[in-house]
């Protein structure tokens, strides 16, 4: 199976590599191979395949013919296949797909040239391009400060120093530090801003929704030699061997925590329940979670985020228990004390985002 | 046996090509050197050629010259095989360099990579496409999609093929998966998450599921060409409103530590000094009251509901739970 698959795969390969030397008239070898991503002598093999091909009726004849004299390809009779093949469905819609989700990506701001790319592949890829229409991507827009994306994009464009006013959801602070703007990502569906943040001395990711001020400062960024960008496709957060490994027991309530925070081990246990392993440099934001979750999710390790959940809901139930006497002094003094109708609150199973205002 | 496979194809491709009448099957054995004497090796060999070129998009066409031929032919239209001309503008092939990216490791990487492949083979040069050098369109902008849900591959062959498919499907909040059979419209990613909307045949009704909540396989239940999608339906539009946040027609009044609960001051209709010291009276609208206490209870003891006594109750009933 393995062969069939190589020799259509390198069919493929073939067809498109004789359209590519003839619309380029000559083209090197080491060139055209490192655009097929093959070696040189893989190329030269094909080279001498094309060169080989033999058709022996009405009379026999070589279809192509071609040189490569000094490692320049020459292809000088292409017969029929001169021009590359389609795009195939898969193909047109990977492009067209992503094409139109550029259009949405905040501070990219030439739509025209995307609008126009993408009217010429439709018009080239002709009915191929229709399944695209079935696939849509929507990138979320911050609704923080307005032109925020552009002015990062400015600022890189400048290579120019940032100033940051950034909230810290996981431990409910605003933070001020000075970064030097790196890249703009839009990973799954929000966009970040990567930099070298002075302050950490690290490379960070700031959610472009969480900015709370932004200005764009004189000094010229400059992100240090060991300053790496984040490969964005092994995932945005990664865990370190210096982390704290947090065990938790969702109900099937709190399955969703599975899906919205990267876990490093997930077990199914009974009545649809989960028990899902999960790596942090900081427990804060487990903490808090975990007083959202209530009875639907319990931290089983480490034992002093136990504690220290235990300690935060009894400190949160003490304020209710202030506000209890407060209000029954009050109702006291009141003449009419008509108890409001109480509901039992209600969880609603599609507000996962934990962060959802933000 | 794989060289000589790819000559064998290149010829029957080439052949096929140069003939404007069809060609029946023992033609083609005379004119592409590579098949087998034997007919019935022949013919099994063939076929399964043909069906490889038709899988890499080779428009094979079949028909006869004459009406009273007995063998069908075959042939392909260069005009139906070859890609059209197509020009591209320096800024449009540095954004369709970036486009190429877009799908990095995910399901449609290899397809990107091979569009790309055949467009450079017309001639375009997608600037960046794999190197690093100048892009002014897309300089300092990284845009990823990501296709970690093992249930993306079948249901975009699905969407591709109009089949309907079949599934077992945890809804949020359910223990016990439900088996569900859908007709396939479509495939939305939101909030970086992908979801699959269509018609739901047991139910009567357009659904909208979320790919990661499909527990195990997806299965085919139907031919290819067996789905319709229906003129006007709009699938990122039904996503969004199956997944799009309700009025907020609440309103919270919260007491806030001083300088804490910033998520809760930023969207407030009005902050105010409370009596007691080193706190704020946060009002704010809300939508639904579970929602809004488990926002609320993020915050723990920064953060104490006032009113209304519904909301108050839920985050209550979320801190004793922890206590349970």
């Amino acid at each position: 199976m393995r062969a069939l698959v190589t020799s259509t795969e390198r069919l493929q390969r073939l067809l498109a590599l004789v359209p590519y030397v003839v619309s380029r008239r000559s083209v090197g070898l080491a060139e055209t191979a490192a655009a097929f991503g093959v070696s040189e002598r893989e190329l030269v093999d094909d080279l001498n395949l094309l060169w080989c091909v033999e058709l022996r009726a009405p009379d026999p004849y070589c279809p192509i013919d071609l040189s490569y004299e000094g490692g320049e390809i020459v292809v000088s009779q292409a017969e029929s296949i001169a021009r590359p093949l389609r795009l195939a469905v898969d193909e047109a819609s990977a492009l067209l797909v992503a094409l139109r989700m550029l259009t949405e990506v905040p501070g990219l701001e030439d739509r025209s040239a995307l609008t126009r790319t993408c009217a010429k592949l439709e018009a080239a890829a002709g009915e191929a391009a229709s399944v695209s229409a079935q696939v849509a991507v929507q990138v979320d827009r911050p609704d923080g400060p307005a032109g925020l994306a552009g002015q990062i994009r400015a600022a890189l464009d400048a290579g120019r120093r940032i100033h940051l006013r950034y909230y810290v959801p996981d431990r409910d602070e605003a933070t001020e530090r000075d970064v030097d703007p790196m890249r703009l990502l839009v990973v799954e569906g929000r966009t970040y801003l990567e930099g070298w943040c002075r302050r950490a001395e690290g490379v960070r990711l700031f959610r472009l929704d969480r900015v709370l001020g932004l200005r764009v400062l004189d000094a010229p960024a400059s992100p240090p030699p060991a300053a790496t960008p984040v490969d964005v496709d092994q995932g945005l957060f990664r865990p370190s061997p210096d982390d704290v490994q947090v065990v938790l027991e969702l109900s099937a309530a709190g399955r969703w925590v599975a899906e919205y925070y990267p876990c490093e081990s997930v077990t199914e246990l009974a009545d649809g329940r989960l028990r899902v392993v999960l790596r942090t440099p900081d427990t804060g934001w487990v903490r808090r979670l975990a007083l959202r979750l209530g009875e639907d999710g319990r931290v089983v390790a480490p034992p002093s985020l136990v504690t220290a959940v235990r300690d935060a809901a009894a400190a949160a139930l003490t304020n209710y228990v202030a506000l209890r006497i407060r209000n029954v002094r009050r109702a006291g003094r009141r003449v009419n004390s008509a108890a409001s109708p109480e509901r039992a609150g209600r969880i609603l199973p599609a507000g996962e985002d934990a962060h959802g205002i933000w | 046996m794989s060289r000589r496979k790819t000559e064998r194809l290149l010829g029957l491709v080439v052949c096929l090509l140069s003939t404007r009448r069809y060609l029946t099957a023992e033609q083609v054995r005379r004119a592409v050197p590579g098949y087998p004497e034997a007919d019935d090796l022949f013919k099994r060999m063939f076929e399964r050629d043909k069906e490889d070129l038709r899988e890499l998009g080779v428009p094979l066409e079949t028909g006869v010259n004459h009406p009273f031929d007995d063998d069908p032919g075959y042939r392909i239209r260069r005009q139906a095989y070859e890609l059209p001309e197509l020009r591209l503008e320096a800024d449009e092939a540095a954004v369709l360099g970036l486009a190429a990216r877009v799908w990095s490791r995910a399901e449609l990487a290899g397809a990107a990579a091979g569009a790309l492949l055949k467009l450079r083979a017309a001639g375009i040069d997608a600037a960046g496409a794999d190197s690093g050098d100048d892009r002014p369109a897309a300089r300092g902008i990284e845009p990823r999609l990501g296709t970690p849900e093992p249930a993306f591959a079948p249901l975009w062959e699905a969407v591709k093929d109009r089949r309907p498919v079949a599934f077992s499907y945890r809804a949020a909040g359910r223990s016990e998966p439900q088996r569900r059979e859908l007709e396939p419209w479509g495939v939305v990613n939101r909030h970086g998450r992908w979801y699959v909307a269509g018609w739901d045949r047991a139910r009567g009704a357009t659904r909208v599921f979320r790919l990661g909540r499909i527990a195990g396989q997806v299965k085919f239940c139907g031919p290819p060409g067996s789905v319709t999608v229906p003129d006007g339906a709009d699938v990122r539009e039904l996503v969004r409103d199956w997944d799009s946040a309700p009025a907020q027609d609440r309103t919270a009044a919260l007491k806030v530590r001083s300088g804490k609960g910033l998520g809760l001051r930023r969207n407030a209709v009005s902050v105010r000094p409370d009596d007691a010291d080193g706190w704020d009276v946060v009002t704010t609208r809300f939508a639904d009251v579970g929602w809004f206490a488990d926002y609320a209870a993020w915050f723990g003891a920064d953060v104490v509901v006032l009113d209304p006594p519904d909301l108050r109750e839920a985050v209550i009933a979320r801190l004793k739970g922890v206590l349970a």
